[in-house]
């Protein structure tokens, strides 16, 4: 993975200055909290419902040991023992003292790690696919154009006052495991007819309050022109979106509104002056960082038979573990949903331990999915039991990966000063239902959303099962959407009907998996029944 | 005759350039296109910079007005208008803050004029801030990827 | 009644204000009537306190506050799915109380 040299190091460090001297400056009232917020949202610091919060990148959700221990650490040092791994691949931090936010930036730079714009109107983290460098089926290892759009986004001095915030994700395979058309730009890594690598570029998705999916803006971008092409479309975007109305401000709702042709004809016109700028990096620097993510040492003659004789183990295996493309190795998938749980939390010890398995079981790394997990990307087979093993142990286990029990849940009214709802007692709710039924296996596949509130950090739009959190004069209340895909299937999920309150809301999922097994047919899973069968027979089920 | 709009000399809190500070009124992007003698405008957030382009000979002065700091067009303007060629003075007047300042120096602009005086130690440390960039400007400093490379 | 709360500056702990200071307990908020917009900008200015607002909120008959939106009763209590991180861990009402 990516390592610093002096100048990364010398930025994240001059970071942590400037932070430092912004919060002081803040702390003697020489700053309001006007002039603050935007600043202290651009390191990733909240004010939210119980105190700060702060968000520290993971860089598409990758990590090293050494650097998931400290996040650990941290969190004993810092908060109250534990840290949420959120939908975009990075880690929260709930019970932040202003006080200590400079220091907390401090230990993170000494791991090569940050948490800047992980917040703020401007470019944001940028995601990708979790088994990156491990899948089977990519094209190539999409980090490192990940990475060189990092260095490029940060402290941009252009595009720092975006209209809204500006969320990127990076893949280089056809299954989109990043859920990539649903971001303001989604880059997919090609070949062209001619055998040349390259960019498919789809700028305007996203979720929240008016949900699209991003179409391609341009199918091939070399990519000695990629940077360019990137800074040409946040160009117009900065330009020309709208600044008018908070809820209108994202680049979805331009592209929308010029219609993708006329937004792309704007940016080859911005990228044919831009090319004459000379701010596209060398090929070299692309070479340079993807030396970093050269394939460690795998080993050959390894055995590839699993010992199944313990069903529970054998059970794990067949739900949590990913094809590799070195034969003898898995990815395994650490579920941080155990049944009743908060989905993505994790207790300072079991991050330390996950930090610790990472080293022993998978070359020294780990990734954070956009499903709040965790993964181990290069495992032997034949070492799966004893990780399992350990795994149980610690309450990180559980067999539940794409299943019902594997839920995606925001932090919701629990935490979050914008939600309308909680959601993670619904999570846990739905959860110990299907335990109690004994249905997830049989139901296979159901990717279950919820978001406490239209933001839509739950990301219940692109669920297969979505559940929006409302306010309903004063109460909490439930709207249940069926149908949506976060893949390269991409959908929006349709809303079934009137809401639901708390103890409804479990009840409708459990109706609405039960209309699916009464109906479907051989090899469907729970969303293709119903893209097959339409929302009829659930509406029914659930309104009578 | 336009209004004539704009910061005076006095307002001008920091300005980095050694010809003499331009003493013309500036005037609205529509005002100086109809206009044959303004050798200064004023930019406005919702105002297309490259309208100016066709005449950045003539002009001496660009203001651009950040009426506040969270609107980031004037950022684009400016780097639109020095990636143009403009070399006269490229003031950022309005709700310019420290925070901001660095930023606004790297896309283009030599002189500020904050509605609100700045602490001029606070400025200079904001100047001093960032030991290297990522990303080339037109203010020639060079980025990380060409100090690796060459 | 209207009473106000808002969080501490420096370390984000949930505060309302008891007619002089900022207490960490919603019950000994008080009723500031028409003067919530006067202290609220003294005691920001002072940095006293950040991010406040007024809020409605009723006494109880037994003398406790209880804010009227369920928001605001989560900042006063804590994560009802953290019951170990609350101001009121042993208490078991304490949920009931939030919804």
């Amino acid at each position: 993975m990516y390592r610093y040299d002096q100048y990364d190091q010398a930025m994240v460090d001059a970071r942590v200055a400037e932070f430092r001297d912004q919060a002081r400056r803040r702390l003697e009232g020489k700053l309001t909290e006007d002039q603050f917020k935007p600043l202290r949202l651009m390191n990733g610091l909240y004010l939210q419902l119980h105190a700060y919060m702060l968000r520290v990148a993971i860089p598409y959700g990758t990590l090293s040991s050494a650097q998931m221990h400290m996040l650990g650490d941290i969190a004993d040092k810092y908060d109250r023992g534990y840290g949420h791994f959120t939908t975009r691949q990075n880690i929260q931090y709930n019970w932040i003292k202003l006080e200590d936010a400079g220091d907390i930036l401090a230990d993170l730079a000494s791991v090569e790690m940050h948490a800047i714009q992980t917040s703020g109107n401007c470019i944001r983290n940028i995601s990708s696919d979790h088994f990156a460098g491990a899948a089977a089926d990519e094209l190539v290892d999409p980090r490192p154009y990940a990475e060189l759009m990092r260095q490029w986004s940060s402290f941009h001095p252009e595009f720092s006052f975006l209209p809204r915030k500006f969320k990127i994700a990076v893949i280089a395979s056809k299954r989109d495991r990043a859920a990539m058309r649903l971001h303001d730009i989604g880059v997919e890594i090609v070949r062209n007819e001619a055998g040349e690598l390259g960019a498919a570029f789809y700028v305007g998705g996203g979720m929240g309050r008016t949900p699209m999916v991003a179409p391609c803006i341009r199918d091939f971008v070399p990519l000695d022109q990629f940077i360019t092409y990137a800074e040409a479309c946040l160009r117009v975007y900065n330009r020309y979106g709208r600044r008018d109305n908070k809820y209108k401000a994202r680049i979805k709702i331009l592209v929308h509104e010029l219609g993708k042709d006329e937004y792309a004809r704007q940016v080859e016109e911005e990228f044919a002056h831009l090319l004459s700028q000379g701010i596209e990096p060398p090929l070299a620097e692309l070479e340079r960082i993807k030396a970093h993510f050269a394939d460690p040492a795998f080993k050959t003659g390894l055995p590839t038979a699993i010992d199944r004789n313990d069903p529970d183990f054998a059970l794990w295996v067949d739900r949590n573990t990913h094809p590799h493309k070195a034969p003898g190795y898995v990815s395994a998938t650490i579920s941080l949903k155990p049944v009743g749980g908060i989905p993505g939390d994790a207790s300072a010890d079991q991050i330390r331990l996950m930090a610790r398995l990472a080293k022993d079981y998978s070359f020294d790394e780990c990734r954070v999915t956009h499903a709040q997990n965790i993964v181990l990307p290069h495992v032997e087979i034949g070492q799966l039991h004893a990780l399992w093993t350990e795994l149980e142990a610690a309450g990180l286990g559980t067999p539940n990966l794409d299943r019902i029990g594997d839920i995606i849940a925001c932090p919701g009214l629990d935490y979050c000063s914008l939600a309308n709802a909680r959601s993670i007692p619904v999570a846990q709710k739905i959860s110990q239902r299907f335990a109690e039924n004994g249905k997830a296996d049989v139901i296979g596949e159901l990717k279950l959303k919820i978001s406490g509130c239209i933001n839509a950090c739950g990301h219940h739009h692109a669920g297969h099962i979505g559940i929006l959190g409302v306010d309903k004069k004063g109460t909490e209340n439930y709207q249940l959407l069926i149908g949506g895909s976060e893949a390269e299937d991409t959908s929006l999920g349709k809303i079934t009907g009137p809401g639901f309150d708390e103890a409804g809301i479990v009840d409708a999922v459990e109706k609405a998996t039960e209309v699916y097994l009464a109906h479907r047919q051989d090899g469907e899973r729970f969303l293709d029944t119903y893209r097959r069968i339409g929302m009829d027979p659930f509406k029914e089920a659930l309104y009578g | 005759m336009a209004d004539a709009i704009g910061t005076g000399a006095d307002e001008v809190q920091f300005r980095f350039r050694s010809d003499a500070q331009v003493d013309h009124a500036a005037v609205t992007v529509d005002a100086f296109l109809d206009q044959s003698n303004a050798a200064a405008v004023r930019i406005e957030p919702g105002d297309d910079a490259r309208a100016l382009l066709p005449h950045l000979d003539r002009l001496a002065l660009v203001e651009v007005n950040f009426p506040t700091f969270g609107d980031g067009r004037g950022y684009s303007s400016a780097r639109i208008l020095r990636e143009a060629g403009y070399t006269g003075e490229l003031r950022a007047v309005g709700d310019v803050l420290v925070d901001q300042i660095a930023f606004m120096r790297r896309c283009g602009f030599d002189s500020f004029a904050p509605a609100v005086p700045l602490d001029e130690t606070d400025v200079a440390a904001a100047f001093a801030t960032w030991p290297q960039v990522y990303q080339p400007t037109t203010d020639g400093r060079v980025p990380i990827w060409k100090l690796r490379h060459g | 009644m209207k009473i106000l709360t808002g969080n501490d500056l420096k370390t984000g702990a949930v505060t309302w204000w008891d007619g002089q200071n900022w207490s960490l307990h919603v019950d000994d908020a008080v009723d500031v009537g028409d003067a919530a917009d006067e202290i609220l900008g003294r005691e920001s200015a002072a940095r006293r306190v950040n991010a406040a607002y007024a809020i409605d909120a009723e006494r109880q008959p037994d003398g406790s506050v209880r804010p009227a939106h369920i928001k605001d009763r989560v900042r006063a209590l804590g994560p009802t799915v953290r019951p170990d991180l609350t101001r009121k861990p042993a208490d078991p009402a304490a949920l009931n109380w939030v919804i």
